[in-house]
């Protein structure tokens, strides 16, 4: 099995649907000499040249709306929005026509265009390049919402994403385009919709995303050194959300915590609870503990950005809470 | 501004034809407004009376393959691209049998097969779609132009800057038409613009631009396959200014306490585009009248055959959400 970074797995994506598929193409700012903000693009222009990897000015709207317009028309683009706050303003088009075309159509037109998009923090970039707005878009009937925490997730989803008659959003985390995992010789599309179980346990489950994986990861073997089993899932769909794999792995465990690195209030965890509290309110022996960022935007500095954020040990508190150890 | 060019006007032949159209789109949205007015018709509707030249005019110069984006002011726009009265009537009754199958309404009128990419109630919301749809002709190297209206009060929102910028960037087979009311809603032209010739606005993009005048058919027409020309051959995006009379409210109901009456009665009854064509064409009153008969037993049938269409069952809202 080949290793790919979390970036490299985006690239192969990409790279493969494009030399299988004239009808694939990817836009974005800064994508073609210099490769993406983050280097996710770098050294597709070589390869594909400016027709298929196009540089566009700095316009969200004209950029979310032209790949709109072209996905209507047969193509499958793939639109890179640099940072995941700059999805405010490719909105417009994301949510009001790319959302409900094929819906206001009555069914005549499908549009198959996926918004790339990365955001996180970890590296101070401030209130307007790390906000976390996942739970923007799962609200909207007619997107798919996709966020993969692992290079072969990510690969593979970004192959079904691409190849879905649907909008799709993507969100990458930008901490994660280092890491490094396995991945199949050949890529595996892996089915939108469908939760992966990281890592199986008896006492506690986490339906962690993003970032947060990670963290509940390494939260969980802490947490089996002070004798506590520790489940996580990873919906790597956000929507559909599957929630048949979540409420199976709280049936078995009793306890549920829901960890991302968005803020908490109204967040997406807010829907995992509900699903969880709705359909196995009976097997519950604690309440759901939700573990995201605090109510603020995202401060500069470094010391206070650490701490509106959450890390393994906020997961790792709120998976003792529910077993009745927590302060 | 470019000069128009004498040829490739409207065959005489085709100009009965072009009347026709005309008068058939004025009579089927003046029975919308009556339908509304007597509560049969839900939704926000927005008439274009007045600007059926602008309609007629580009839709005609188009060819089997192009494809259009419109306005909320759709009406005109669907029926000049082909959609049957019929289907258009069905959908403002929410039928099932109406061209977005009672999914969009008035506003959301979409006609796929017959190139209408749809209205659109975002001001300005087509306009990338219409640069995305181009750019995939441009890539797919077929030969055809994508076509988007927009009016006057479109011009100062986002996506017509960054649409039009990217369209010229790129040199897409593109058209934006602007058809030039001079009203947004009820904010007058000189209120919601610095400039009085919105033209210099596609010019600050490198863009061509052409100006014609709206309520004059053939001028209309001329000036669309002038630019369909230039953006088919390659050599990029036209902006067409079709300086144009809404002869009506912003919509239906409007009581345009904003606009000078004897103004607008003036506008009505010296630039009315069929006025103008009839007697162009020297039509007798006979023959007018004839010809009215025809398209409004039209429109009188596209009211029954809408009345009597389906409703959809209240769980279909629950479909179509997903490819």
């Amino acid at each position: 099995m080949p290793e790919l970074s979390y970036r490299e797995a985006v690239r192969d994506a990409l790279s493969t649907a494009m030399r299988q598929d004239d009808g694939v193409f990817i836009m974005g700012e800064d994508i073609a000499e210099m490769g993406g903000s983050m280097g996710v693009t770098a050294g597709m222009l070589d390869e594909f040249g400016p027709e298929r990897v196009r540089n566009t000015p700095i316009s969200e709207m004209a950029l979310a709306g032209t790949a709109i317009g072209a996905a209507m028309q047969g193509m499958r683009p793939v639109a890179e929005i640099m940072y995941e706050d700059f999805m405010t303003l490719a909105a417009e088009q994301v949510v009001n026509q790319a959302a409900k075309l094929r819906y206001m159509s009555g069914g005549q037109l499908t549009v198959p265009v996926v918004f790339r998009t990365q955001g996180g923090a970890g590296w101070s970039p401030g209130a307007q390049h790390a906000q976390q707005l996942e739970a923007w878009f799962v609200h909207i009937p007619g997107l798919k919402v996709v966020f993969a925490s692992t290079p072969e997730d990510v690969r593979g989803l970004l192959w079904s994403s691409i190849y879905d008659d649907n909008p799709v959003v993507f969100f990458e985390h930008r901490t994660l385009y280092g890491i490094k995992g396995d991945v199949p010789e050949k890529i595996e599309p892996i089915p939108i919709g469908k939760a992966r179980v990281h890592r199986e346990g008896e006492d506690v489950t986490v339906v962690a995303t993003g970032r947060l994986v990670h963290e509940s990861l390494a939260a969980a073997e802490e947490a089996e050194k002070q004798g506590v089993s520790v489940e996580v899932v990873d919906p790597r769909t956000l929507q559909p959300l599957d929630e048949e794999t979540i409420v199976a792995s709280v049936k078995k465990t009793n306890r549920a915590v829901i960890a991302h690195e968005a803020v908490t209030r109204m967040g997406f965890g807010a829907e995992v609870v509900s699903v969880i509290q709705y359909q196995a309110f009976d097997w519950l022996d604690a309440p759901v503990e939700r573990v995201g960022a605090k109510f603020a935007p995202l401060p500069f500095a470094p010391v206070m950005e650490q701490f509106v954020v959450p890390h393994k040990a906020d997961v790792l508190a709120a998976i003792m809470r529910t077993v009745g150890r927590g302060d | 501004m470019a000069k128009v060019e004498a040829k490739k006007a409207l065959p005489e032949s085709e100009l009965r034809d072009v009347l026709r159209e005309m008068l058939l789109i004025r009579r089927f949205e003046e029975k919308v407004e009556e339908r509304f007015r007597a509560g049969e018709l839900p939704g926000f509707l927005h008439v274009a009376i007045g600007q059926e030249a602008c309609a007629v005019g580009v839709c005609r110069a188009l060819e089997d393959g192009d494809i259009i984006a419109s306005t909320h002011r759709a009406h005109g726009h669907t029926l000049a691209k082909g959609t049957h009265p019929h289907e258009l009537m069905a959908e403002l009754y929410g039928k099932t049998e109406g061209c977005s199958h009672g999914y969009g309404g008035s506003m959301h009128l979409y006609d796929i097969q017959h190139g209408n990419m749809g209205a659109n109630a975002v001001i300005g919301g087509g306009l990338p779609h219409i640069t995305g749809a181009a750019l995939a002709f441009q890539m797919r190297g077929e030969p055809r132009v994508a076509v988007a209206f927009f009016g006057d009060g479109a011009t100062n929102i986002g996506t017509f800057h960054e649409s039009l910028n990217l369209a010229q960037l790129w040199k897409v087979p593109a058209v934006f038409v602007l058809e030039d009311n001079k009203w947004a809603e009820s904010t007058p032209e000189r209120q919601h613009s610095p400039i009085r010739d919105l033209s210099e606005r596609a010019k600050a993009f490198g863009m061509k631009a052409l100006k014609c005048d709206g309520q004059d058919v053939e001028a209309v027409y001329k000036t669309t396959r002038q630019a369909l020309e230039h953006a088919r051959s390659g050599k990029g995006p036209v902006f067409v200014h079709l300086d144009c009379v809404r002869m009506h409210g912003h919509y239906i109901g409007d009581p345009q306490i904003y606009r000078d009456r004897d103004e607008a009665r003036k506008l009505a009854e010296t630039r009315d585009p069929i006025a103008m064509l009839r007697e162009r064409l020297a039509i007798s009153d006979e023959e007018f009248e004839e010809l009215d008969a025809e398209v409004t037993e039209m429109v009188e049938a596209s009211v029954e055959f809408a009345k009597s269409g389906t409703d959809p069952a209240p769980e279909d809202a629950l479909k179509n959400i997903y490819a």
